[in-house]
């Protein structure tokens, strides 16, 4: 019953989206408002059919109702009830149906709070919005049902993959999603300005705070994802240059671009052709990314399933969007007059430099991620490009726009004095520069890179830090003064500034774990003791539990450092009976920004086992980063200035006609 | 300066960065490729020794040997040829005698495979997508490789996938 419910949820809701596109879009054609505003209502109503078809398929799950195929494959009575509810999105067809519930939030989100933008623009996006979701309820109903039957029910269903049951599955994939499916709002209204055929820099401000939305939520994703692989593969590795990584880094590098380059259309009118283009690119690389994805065209560590007319499916909605968008791009982008003259050393000069480097860093990687593809299918040989391919492509390029960050913020509009700002940087480039004597003399002349590149993310914190100091004054004015102007400062400003030292930030983490990163490998029996990176780590003896759906082996290590304890750390091994798999649950501590790694391997005949020990230097600093980084980005969105067109529909109208 | 001087700075930057991008790519694509090989492919194609790659196939029943200080070694098989691998370290938990199986490395001077990673990632087919694509490509498929699989449709989000690195640099050379 609630399988069927849902179902016909489903259909009620892409037929709402029929609706949605097209009447809309005739009644902007005829300048027809109440043709229009059935885009506001259909939206809603396509949210809250959508969102029941969820709910239901939450309460299947839940209820463990193995008579639904995709409860029965993925789920299993014993399972802990947060799994149950996680698993949900932890295969293919519930995690299409999150996809498409996210996206007719961000609709319905347009709908209920876009009250100031003009009617016809609001008609158009949701317009477009709903192209988008009808396209992808098609494919959920013909190709990836989840609410199909089984004839003759089973009694136990086949439970979750068992790396999949963590708790970092409960948010990693709604995050990314968040970030991904967020892209399609400023396509929407990329899409609406072309058929409008009219930009200008408040459509920039209507877009921004979207963009930056789901920014945040991508960002949040993709350092969620890389923690997640750290402590549940059980090698520590957090990054994999794998393809189904590369697809949420694309859009990420192309939509921190796009952030910038909207930045330059609002406050100077310029780049507009530009921005637009890469609002279509961003959304377009996130539908490559669920291409990529979803079809299992690629071997990789996140392997999909493999039903070919799955994978066609997406990719005749990749090829009909981005063709689609990109030609009306082709058509229309030159009726879209340019505006805003700047010299090349200016902010604006800056913020193409920052869109030049993204873009092909994002080219880079699409290269990296379709090559082996493309040679597989053209040249019918196999092959892999990995962590060396992007070190010699991809860090260079991040290397040379590292170099920029702190120069962008500080040049002026329209023309900027770079000499000026270089003597302004003085300081941070100083402290870098004893950055890296310092950690050169102490590592007594190892690699050269690490303390480079060390000395360059120092240089992108306090150029970060200066800015911040010069804004405020301190140090030159009274300390009172400083507070008052730190306060008077706008958001965004303080935003600009974490999210660029959240890079600087990463940046040390990246190069210290990789660079002075500790490994022991070695078959351990009871009360041996491990020495790493100057802690004893003392395996005490192995113990068997059972879990609701697992038995695991527990090795209980002490963690002691010059003799005095510290800790007792427990890593596992669990064994899945339902599915006969197991998987290697690390132990982590923290001191710091470090971290001290377990993961078990076998128990050899003689009841010894196999351990591996890693101690990680600074390794927390890379997830750091991308917190600060969105941090910098909800400061960015609070900023008074974004609120129009920003989910605040009630003071958003008031500030409406003094920012015009 | 007048705008289209501007605009031609512009362009000339743009196309500095592109050029730049793609001199470091057809770098980067010049010595770091790992093709992937079976053991068939090696044999036939008499690969230096020192040069690396990805090798593939299913692990031979009754070949794994484990030796002190989790050194083990154990043959890869694609029903056309042998291959001896040496690997120090500890093997990922999906690795299974029988099952596909991928390693990265190099051939020594005695023709062993020297594997610095080996993988053990599969579906529930227990089976690597590179193998399997060139097991049937070879005509050595047997479908029950695929007999677990009850369902096509039911994969996980992410399928179990260990990696096992037999250094801590393995991965980001």
């Amino acid at each position: 019953m609630i399988a069927e419910a849902g179902h016909y949820a489903l259909v009620l809701a892409l037929a709402l989206a029929l609706i949605q596109s097209f009447v809309p879009v005739i009644g902007a054609r005829l300048r027809d408002p109440a043709l229009m505003n059935v885009a506001r209502s259909t939206a809603l109503a396509q949210l809250l059919f959508v969102g029941a078809s969820f709910i239901a398929l939450v309460t299947l799950h839940v209820n463990s109702d193995f008579s639904v195929a995709n409860v029965y494959e993925n789920s299993h009575s014993m399972k802990p009830l947060i799994y149950k509810i996680t698993g949900v999105w932890g295969n293919h067809e519930g995690s299409m149906l999150l996809w498409v519930s996210i996206l007719a939030l961000f609709g319905g989100l347009v709908a209920a709070f876009g009250n100031n933008l003009p009617l016809s623009l609001r008609a158009h996006v949701l317009a477009v919005q709903a192209w988008i979701a009808s396209a992808f309820y098609l494919f959920i109903l013909i190709t990836s049902n989840p609410f199909l039957r089984i004839v003759n029910p089973p009694i136990e269903g086949r439970d979750l993959n068992p790396v999949l049951q963590d708790i970092g599955l409960a948010v990693h994939p709604p995050m990314l999603y968040l970030g991904y499916v967020g892209f399609s709002i400023s396509f929407s209204f990329a899409i609406a300005a072309l058929i409008e055929g009219r930009i200008d820099a408040a459509w920039a401000r209507w877009v921004r705070p979207w963009t930056l939305v789901a920014w945040i939520f991508l960002t949040l994703g993709i350092a969620m994802g890389s923690y997640w692989a750290y402590y549940e593969l059980g090698w520590g590795g957090w990054w994999f240059w794998d393809p189904v990584e590369n697809a949420s880094l694309m859009p990420w590098l192309a939509g921190t671009a796009l952030l910038h380059s909207a930045l330059v259309m609002e406050k100077r009118n310029a780049l507009k052709v530009w921005t637009i283009l890469l609002s279509i690119l961003t959304f377009s690389l996130s539908l490559l990314g669920t291409f990529l994805v979803r079809s299992g065209v690629i071997t990789s560590v996140h392997a999909f399933a493999n039903d070919p007319t799955r994978g066609v499916f997406i990719l005749l909605i990749l090829c009909l969007f981005i063709g689609g968008s990109l030609s009306l791009f082709a058509g229309r982008a030159t009726s879209l007059k340019q505006g805003g003259l700047f010299a090349p050393i200016s902010r604006e000069g800056a913020l193409v430099l920052n869109n030049l480097l993204l873009t092909v860093a994002c080219a880079v990687v699409l290269f990296g991620t379709l090559y082996p593809l493309a040679m597989e299918v053209l040249a019918d040989f196999k092959m892999s490009v990995g962590a060396p391919f992007y070190n010699l492509s991809f860090v260079p390029l991040f290397v040379l726009l590292l170099l920029a960050v702190p120069f962008g913020p500080m040049l002026a509009w329209k023309r900027g004095d770079l000499l000026g700002v270089t003597q302004r940087l003085l300081a941070a480039g100083v402290a870098g520069l004893v950055v890296i004597a310092l950690v050169w003399a102490w590592t007594r002349g190892g690699s050269a890179l690490a303390p480079l590149a060390i000395g360059l993310g120092v240089f992108v914190i306090a150029g970060a830090v200066t800015d911040m100091v010069e804004r405020t004054g301190l140090f030159r004015l009274p300390f009172t003064t400083t507070l008052h102007r730190a306060r008077g400062l706008p958001r965004s400003a303080w935003g600009t500034a974490f999210a660029h030292a959240g890079l600087g930030v990463a940046m040390i983490g990246i190069v210290c774990e990789t660079t002075w990163n500790s490994e022991y490998i070695a078959t351990m029996k009871p009360n041996d003791v491990a020495q790493v990176a100057g802690y004893d780590l003392k395996l005490d003896g192995l113990l068997e539990r059972q879990g609701p759906n697992y038995r695991e082996m527990i090795a209980q290590f002490n963690v002691s450092r010059g003799g005095e304890p510290l800790s007792v750390m427990t890593p596992s091994k669990r064994n899945f009976t339902t599915r006969g798999s197991s998987t290697t649950e690390a132990a982590l501590l923290t001191r710091g920004a470090s971290q001290l790694y377990i993961s078990l391997g076998d128990v050899t005949p003689e009841g010894a086992i196999a351990v591996r020990i890693y101690h990680k230097p600074l390794v927390l600093l890379i997830w750091w980063g991308p917190v600060l980084m969105a941090f910098g980005g909800v400061l960015s969105l609070s900023d008074r200035r974004l609120r129009v067109g920003a989910p605040k529909p009630a003071r958003a109208r008031q500030r409406l006609q003094p920012a015009e | 300066m007048t705008r289209k001087q501007r605009r031609m700075t512009i362009i000339g930057g743009s196309l500095g960065v592109l050029a730049l991008a793609a001199a470091l790519v057809l770098n980067a694509l010049r010595d770091s490729i790992v093709f992937f090989s079976t053991p068939t492919m090696v044999a036939e194609k008499h690969v230096q020794p020192g040069k690396r790659f990805r090798l593939g196939g299913l692990v031979q029943p009754g070949s794994l040997q484990r030796g002190d200080n989790l050194a083990v070694t154990f043959e890869v098989a694609d029903g056309g040829a042998k291959l001896p691998v040496a690997y120090k370290g500890i093997l990922p938990d999906l690795f299974r005698e029988g099952q596909g199986v991928v390693a990265e490395g190099a051939l020594d001077g005695n023709g062993v495979f020297k594997a610095d990673t080996v993988l053990a990632k599969h579906d529930e087919t227990y089976m690597p997508k590179d193998v399997a694509d060139a097991l049937k490509k070879q005509g050595h498929w047997k479908d029950d490789y695929g007999a677990k699989d009850s369902n096509k449709n039911s994969d996980g989000m992410k399928p179990a996938a260990t990696t096992a690195q037999g250094n801590s640099q393995g991965a980001v050379r």
